[in-house]
């Protein structure tokens, strides 16, 4: 499990901790049942407060995404959380409301920008499952 | 976890005329990673200095392990991991001597603990203290202080002078030490970032008294930055209540707040100014501001 922690960014470490995780798991790039490392492993890698790493598992345990397991360790949830589901529609929010303003600066109207996104989704190897992509 | 480790009470420090430490008082609570932060010259290591009992507290108490380490200091020293600065090891032996060395100090070292530090350091057992690059040299004086598996580890500025592969080895131990539960950690630094990474509590000290002293999440949690717009550009700084420190120019003026955010919103108010963004400042903003 890749994390990046920055100091000086305000905002808490535990946060960043589980805002990235929720964003692997919504990626798919953490699946369900997977597990994830201890909080003392954790601790080492990232060079954070154990106390921290512990924080931040209790809140994504409290938020449906992980589970752990008494003396067997910590879990992605299966068959992902209505969260995850939650947190894969605010990235995509995100990143359609970049896509909005630059089209309205360029005084693109909305039903062009939809077809364009129609053209780009036709380009795309024909998949419906979840893809290796990210 | 309620249990007091360093239990420090109005202590007071003077050399000659200069006041190094004025009426300090701080709690370190067992299984926290405690960190002290300030300027060259703050007291910092005058403080550390008495948790050793290389220096006698002469007014006030200090209490470590509930006990006074400058009248038993074998008592608190063998449960204490040191870590100096200024790392005075003895140049003229090897690495291997100087283990052996420290091991007759410590009825509790564990001879596996350093055979492991040893090897994950890159040690050369071989080779004289005196020659070891720097980086090594606090390697080296990283092993004697763990060994033992001390109760309480103090470093005094460790990361000072030494590239971030050293710096992140001691930070690397630092949480490994408390990740073994009950283990306690008092490290004084000037790196912010390394304390925000791995402190639970943290002091301020400035001019030798104590200015901050909480947990490192209230201290974030309490103080804001504000960045303001005026509605005229401001040609000195605006004097806000409830302000700590504020930079800017023309009409974007920054402001950082500890507590009375509701007064500064108010007062922003009366400047003719509106809030254009709120944020969580990092420690580093946060001593520069209280030291100011």
């Amino acid at each position: 499990m890749q994390l990046r922690i920055s100091v000086n960014d305000g905002v808490p470490i535990y946060q960043q901790i589980v805002n990235q995780v929720k964003y692997l798991v919504a990626a798919q790039r953490l699946e369900p049942g997977e597990a994830l490392p201890s909080v003392r492993k954790l601790a080492e890698q990232l060079v954070v407060n154990p106390n921290t790493i512990a924080r931040a598992y209790r809140e994504l345990e409290t938020a449906g995404v992980i589970v752990t397991r008494r003396g067997a360790g910590v879990y992605v949830s299966e068959g992902g959380s209505p969260l995850a589901r939650g947190e894969q529609t605010r990235i995509l929010n995100e990143r359609i409301d970049v896509l909005l303003a630059e089209a309205r600066q360029m005084n693109v109207d909305l039903d062009t920008l939809i077809e364009l996104i129609h053209k780009r989704s036709r380009r795309l190897p024909a998949t419906s499952s979840t893809g290796e992509s990210s | 976890m309620s249990e007091t480790v360093i239990d420090i009470r109005g202590l007071t420090r003077q050399f000659g005329k200069k006041a190094a430490l004025h009426d300090v008082s701080l709690q370190v609570p067992r299984g926290c990673v405690f960190g002290l932060v300030g300027e060259n010259g703050a007291g910092k290591t005058t403080l550390i200095k008495h948790v050793l009992g290389l220096l006698r507290a002469q007014v006030g108490s200090v209490r470590v392990f509930e006990r006074d380490p400058a009248e038993d200091p074998v008592g608190v020293l063998s449960r204490i991991g040191c870590l100096s600065e200024d790392r005075d090891l003895p140049d003229w032996m090897r690495v291997d001597e100087l283990l052996q060395y420290m091991r007759a100090f410590y009825p509790s070292w564990d001879d596996r603990i350093a055979d492991e530090l040893c090897r994950r350091f890159e040690l050369d057992l071989r080779q004289r203290v005196g020659t070891l690059s720097r980086g090594q040299r606090a390697r080296a004086g990283l092993v004697t202080a763990l060994a033992h598996r001390p109760d309480l580890l103090v470093l005094d500025e460790p990361s000072s002078g030494l590239d971030p592969v050293v710096r992140r080895d001691i930070l690397g131990e630092i949480v490994r030490t408390v990740a073994d539960e009950g283990r306690t950690v008092l490290f004084s630094s000037h790196l912010l970032d390394e304390v925000e990474r791995v402190a639970d509590r943290v002091a301020l000290v400035h001019k030798g008294r104590i200015v901050v002293s909480d947990s490192l999440e209230q201290i974030k949690s309490s103080h804001r930055r504000f960045t303001v717009r005026f509605a005229q550009p401001q040609y000195s700084p605006p004097q806000l209540q409830g302000a700590l420190a504020c930079t800017g120019e023309g009409q974007e003026w920054t402001f950082l707040a500890n507590g009375g955010s509701e007064l500064l919103r108010r007062t922003v108010a009366d400047h003719g100014g509106t809030i254009v963004d709120e944020s969580a400042p990092t420690l580093e903003e946060i001593f520069v501001s209280h030291v100011k």
